[in-house]
């Protein structure tokens, strides 16, 4: 029997919802394939986190050692070549998350595996691994196989499977020591700094009017703001817009700013990266304004208007001061 | 401080249907237009920032065929120093065979940092930068939004979820994969362009570089593409823009907003 390999993302004493999600998907998996399902937990204090994530698993293995607090990708590749050898696990899940993009390739490398990333799907056909990935900005999707070897390495993307709490599972906790021939690393963590706080918050509004690169240059973010003002909503943005320094970092909806949840969602000129959409799944309802009919963001909206956004903003302004 | 960044040739995809190519494998590419990946347009902006403050040379460098010196000479415009080019000929690539390339060029020049885009806009893979450094032997980051070299380490800053960012040290040399916003690149003129034609530009053909077989495989291999599913998806407003505003103000209402 085989097995899978789920490496838990932890930060600042909590599991990560990726964590949930990797458990979610491996769990059908391992199902599919009669493989157990194995969580890696590398950690200073497994107590805190084994309880969460040990009904969901077949195994827990845990590695706790006081360096282990803070993520570290030289730390977490050297310990994982080392499970992954001693394994063999066939599937080996680790998140498409800064911290997964950090140590997945570099481990890729270290253990000679094949590693796809962020994978919106994996199936199993013939008993081989393929996975389903968006490109070009998600504009299409790739189904993509590996060379045969006898494990591989996915990342995946956050959001991609829920986080609930599938099958039925019994952790049996494995302890391991960390390697004693760990080098020191080279990158040392110092201290989390949040970005993402300023005069107002975005994820307290109840309608927001929010503006992508579509609305061009800096100087139109004031058509918009003008428009805002006579609706009385808050405006907010997608990342290109804080990229290029037109609105500052408190009003960017997505992954890397706040989630949002007003009762209105009014996308002005923003394409949908999934990033984006992620930070607005807990809008009520969307309305997205765009002159690209095939932009991802129609997917998700609830209403389209596929046309270019200053002539509707012009149209609303007209409008509300009749 | 010496800076070599790797940067990519991309089709230019936003407001633009794609089509698929009869291989099923691309998209059909004589009906696009070419641009430099926008990372890569932040991390050759960084590294020239970098050079600027400290002095030390950058050298960019890209994987392509003659097409794709277009983006090396915008490099050089915008003020690295010289541009590689290294030609895979027909050669199939994935992050995995990129890597090892860029690796083995990399490893015969001097270098102090090693730059690359957090991903690319074309397959959006985000792991070459990663695997490069691993090849090299170097200290690695991904994500990263600001760097300051002291000596022989950097403190740097990455860019976790929910506007929170990671501060680290890391040693030098090391190689970053660079995220958007980390600065505002520059303007590049048509005239700077061509002032830049001067600046050295080398190719190297793959015949040149130490690489095994087993180097130039790739370890995964796109099957196809296709569309998106469909899905329910929007309900489209149409008509006037007249009509359009008081159908949004409608369902604005509707919603419970007050305006």
């Amino acid at each position: 029997m085989g097995e899978i390999f789920v490496v838990v993302e932890h930060r600042e004493e909590e599991i990560r919802e990726i964590t949930f999600q990797m458990l979610w998907k491996a769990n059908e998996l391992a199902q599919a394939l009669s493989h157990s399902l194995t969580a890696v937990l590398l950690c200073d204090n497994g107590e805190a986190f084994v309880p969460e994530i040990g009904d969901r698993a077949d195994r827990v293995i845990l590695v706790e050692d006081e360096s282990l607090k803070n993520f570290s990708a030289e730390r977490y590749k050297e310990i994982l070549k080392g499970l992954i050898e001693e394994y063999n696990p066939f599937l080996t899940l680790m998140g498409h998350t800064p911290w997964g993009m950090e140590f997945a390739p570099a481990l890729s490398i270290k253990t000679g595996l094949p590693l796809a990333t962020d994978c919106v799907d994996i199936l199993i056909e013939d008993g081989n691994p393929k996975v389903i990935r968006q490109i070009y900005n998600g504009k299409l999707f790739s189904k993509v196989s590996f060379k045969a070897s006898e494990g591989y390495l996915i990342t995946q993307r956050p959001g991609a499977f829920p986080t609930d709490k599938v099958g039925d599972r019994q952790g049996e906790l494995i302890k391991k020591e960390i390697p004693a021939d760990i080098p020191e690393p080279r990158k040392q963590f110092v201290e989390f700094v949040d970005t993402a706080a300023g005069e107002m918050d975005i994820s307290q509004a109840e309608f927001l009017v929010s503006v992508g690169r579509g609305v061009g240059e800096e100087e139109n973010i004031k058509v918009v703001q003008d428009l805002v003002d006579t609706l009385g909503g808050v405006i907010s943005c997608s990342r290109p817009v804080v990229d290029k320094n037109w609105l500052p970092k408190f009003h960017q909806v997505g992954t890397s700013g706040k989630t949002v949840k007003p009762k209105v969602y009014l996308a002005l000129g923003i394409s949908g990266a999934f990033q984006h959409v992620a930070g607005i799944s807990g809008a009520g309802t969307v309305i997205a304004v765009n002159k690209d009919k095939k932009a991802p963001i129609f997917r998700v909206a609830d209403y389209g208007v596929v046309d270019d956004l200053f002539k509707v903003v012009e149209a609303l302004k007209k409008k509300l001061s009749a | 401080m010496n800076i070599i960044v790797c940067v990519k040739r991309v089709p230019l995809t936003q407001e633009v249907d794609l089509e698929i190519d009869p291989s099923k494998r691309d998209v059909r590419s004589d009906m696009l237009a070419y641009v430099m990946n926008e990372w890569d347009n932040y991390a050759i902006e960084e590294a020239i920032l970098l050079k600027e403050k400290l002095e030390g040379t950058v050298t960019a460098m890209t994987i392509g065929s003659e097409d794709d010196e277009e983006v090396l000479r915008r490099c050089l415009a915008m003020g690295a120093d010289k541009a590689i080019r290294v030609d895979p000929g027909t050669l199939e690539l994935d992050s995995f065979t990129i890597s090892k390339i860029l690796a083995a060029v990399i490893k015969g020049l001097d270098h102090d940092l090693v730059l690359t885009g957090v991903q690319a806009e074309d397959n959006n893979e985000g792991a070459v930068g990663i695997m490069l450094a691993e090849h090299l032997g170097l200290a690695h980051s991904a994500v990263v939004v600001g760097i300051e070299p002291e000596g022989n380490e950097a403190t740097i800053r990455v860019e976790l979820e929910g506007g929170i960012d990671e501060v680290s040290k890391i040693g030098l040399p090391a190689v970053l994969s660079i995220q958007t916003g980390i600065n505002e690149p520059r303007y590049v003129s048509i005239m700077g362009i061509r002032k830049a034609a001067k600046k050295e530009l080398n190719v190297i053909e793959l015949g040149e570089l130490e690489l095994s077989e087993d180097d130039l495989l790739t370890r995964t291999t796109i099957e196809e593409i296709f569309l998106p599913p469909e899905t329910e998806g929007a309900e489209i407003i149409e008509g006037d823009a007249s009509t359009i505003a008081e159908e949004i103000i409608r369902i604005i209402k509707e919603k419970g907003v007050s305006i």
